[in-house]
């Protein structure tokens, strides 16, 4: 679990607010920019470095971690007064490897080829911060709206980090999107070669690290002091 | 007896748990700012990956595995529960790590004061569930190999914050253009890292 989560977890306490009010739809809109999981809070990073050599891997990753995300986050939400705190982390294990468990035959039913492909990574969303830290500062303090909101919001801002770094590697590095061709072969007539070394796991630390500058060369307020 | 020292070498040079699968990135870029504690941590995941390990290895081959409950009855021969080894390693190492918490806390309070904070980070750690779920994926012939592979992943993993830890320490003294600075310089320089490490890969053991 990361140090550096910054971000101050807001109580709601409102009963009767409209299902969208402001402060739910910052929920929605914070963790892609300015509360993003990866490139802020630092969370989830082994997942989205690992199985981001294709976009369909990373489309598939992003989903199962969106349905692990909100189960965990509503049944949490719904269990937060009857959890003694002791023993909370057990708790929210065995919720989220339940979860874990249904995705991970759900797709070893309809998408096998990728099921093989993502191996352990699938086991490994149990132990995805991302998911154990917006439990541990989300769920367990607030109601079931807002916490489904805030697991669709993060689950959104991961999911987009890790499309962006498949289709950079997956262009770069294979020529294709989604598994269609998308670079002409006359292109690779005039001596242009696919980049192999975009596909070896480096490449996807360095990725990230770009995007984390992009994002904060615009975003001046997320500067770090080393 | 090569064969243990081959799998022990692998874990740490060719498939560095973070170099080569990212495994424990987390703990990795969030404890990494002073060698001491990157030491620290790196220390309790060798401790944690060496016991667990073994005990997963051990649930999965008399519990889990299609068959592997036919030393029972020969009823049982059928029987294959590896749909729930997530639940079983999860729970194996939050247990395992509760129960090393309170036996090293008991038998070695030197021990505690220097890993003490890090243990209970420990089972969050990616790096230790991957660890369970490589075993069961690579199918190890005895539990001695799947120790040594334990042991070398965690040396791996150890080697790696230590040297991170030491970058960022000096790094700390150079111009980093601001945007960069933290975590995205972090980022590259383990990618680096990374491609230097890379040169193992063609190591034939």
């Amino acid at each position: 679990m990361s140090t550096e989560v910054k971000e101050v977890v807001e109580v709601i306490k409102e009963p009767s607010e409209p299902l969208f009010s402001k402060k739910n739809r910052t929920l929605l809109t914070d963790p892609l920019d300015d509360s993003n999981p990866i490139t802020v809070q630092v969370l989830g990073i082994c997942s989205a470095l690992a199985i981001t050599v294709q976009v369909k891997q990373a489309v598939v990753m992003s989903i199962s971690v969106l349905a692990v995300m909100i189960g965990g986050n509503l049944i949490i939400s719904l269990l937060r007064n009857t959890i003694p705190s002791r023993i909370r982390i057990i708790v929210q294990l065995v919720v989220v490897a339940s979860l874990v468990i249904l995705v991970d035959q759900v797709l070893k039913a309809y998408v096998y080829d990728v099921s093989k492909a993502l191996s352990v990574f699938v086991g490994l969303i149990i132990t995805n911060c991302i998911i154990m830290g917006r439990l541990e500062a989300f769920a367990l303090a607030n109601k079931p709206w807002p916490s489904i909101l805030d697991a669709i919001g993060n689950a959104a801002g991961y999911a987009w980090i890790l499309i962006a770094v498949a289709v950079v590697r997956e262009l770069l590095g294979s020529g294709t999107l989604m598994g269609f061709t998308i670079i002409p072969s006359a292109v690779f007539d005039f001596g242009y070669m696919n980049n192999n070394l975009m596909i070896l796991p480096p490449m996807a630390l360095i990725t990230v690290g770009v995007i984390i500058w992009v994002q904060r060369s615009r975003n001046t307020k997320l500067f770090e002091e080393h | 007896m090569l064969e243990l020292v081959n799998i022990f070498v692998k874990g740490i040079f060719i498939e560095n748990m973070i170099f080569a699968y990212f495994l424990g990135m987390c703990s990795y870029l969030a404890v990494s700012k002073t060698v001491k504690t990157g030491f620290g941590l790196g220390m309790a995941v060798i401790f944690v990956l060496g016991i667990t390990v073994p005990v997963n290895y051990l649930i999965e081959n008399y519990v889990l595995k299609e068959g592997a409950l036919s030393w029972l009855s020969e009823d049982f021969a059928a029987i294959d529960l590896s749909f729930l080894s997530f639940i079983m390693f999860i729970a194996v190492i939050a247990s395992m790590v509760q129960l090393v918490e309170m036996m090293v806390e008991k038998f070695a309070p030197a021990l505690y004061g220097a890993l003490g904070i890090f243990l209970p980070l420990i089972a969050v750690n990616c790096s230790i569930l991957g660890g369970a779920l490589f075993m069961q994926e690579r199918q190890y012939a005895s539990i001695i190999e799947a120790t040594s592979f334990g042991l070398g992943s965690g040396v791996g993993w150890l080697l790696a914050i230590v040297a991170i830890a030491a970058i960022r320490e000096k790094i700390r003294y150079s111009n980093v253009p601001a945007p960069l600075r933290g975590l995205g310089i972090t980022f590259i320089i383990t990618g680096l890292m990374g491609v230097a490490f890379m040169a193992f890969m063609g190591i034939e053991l």
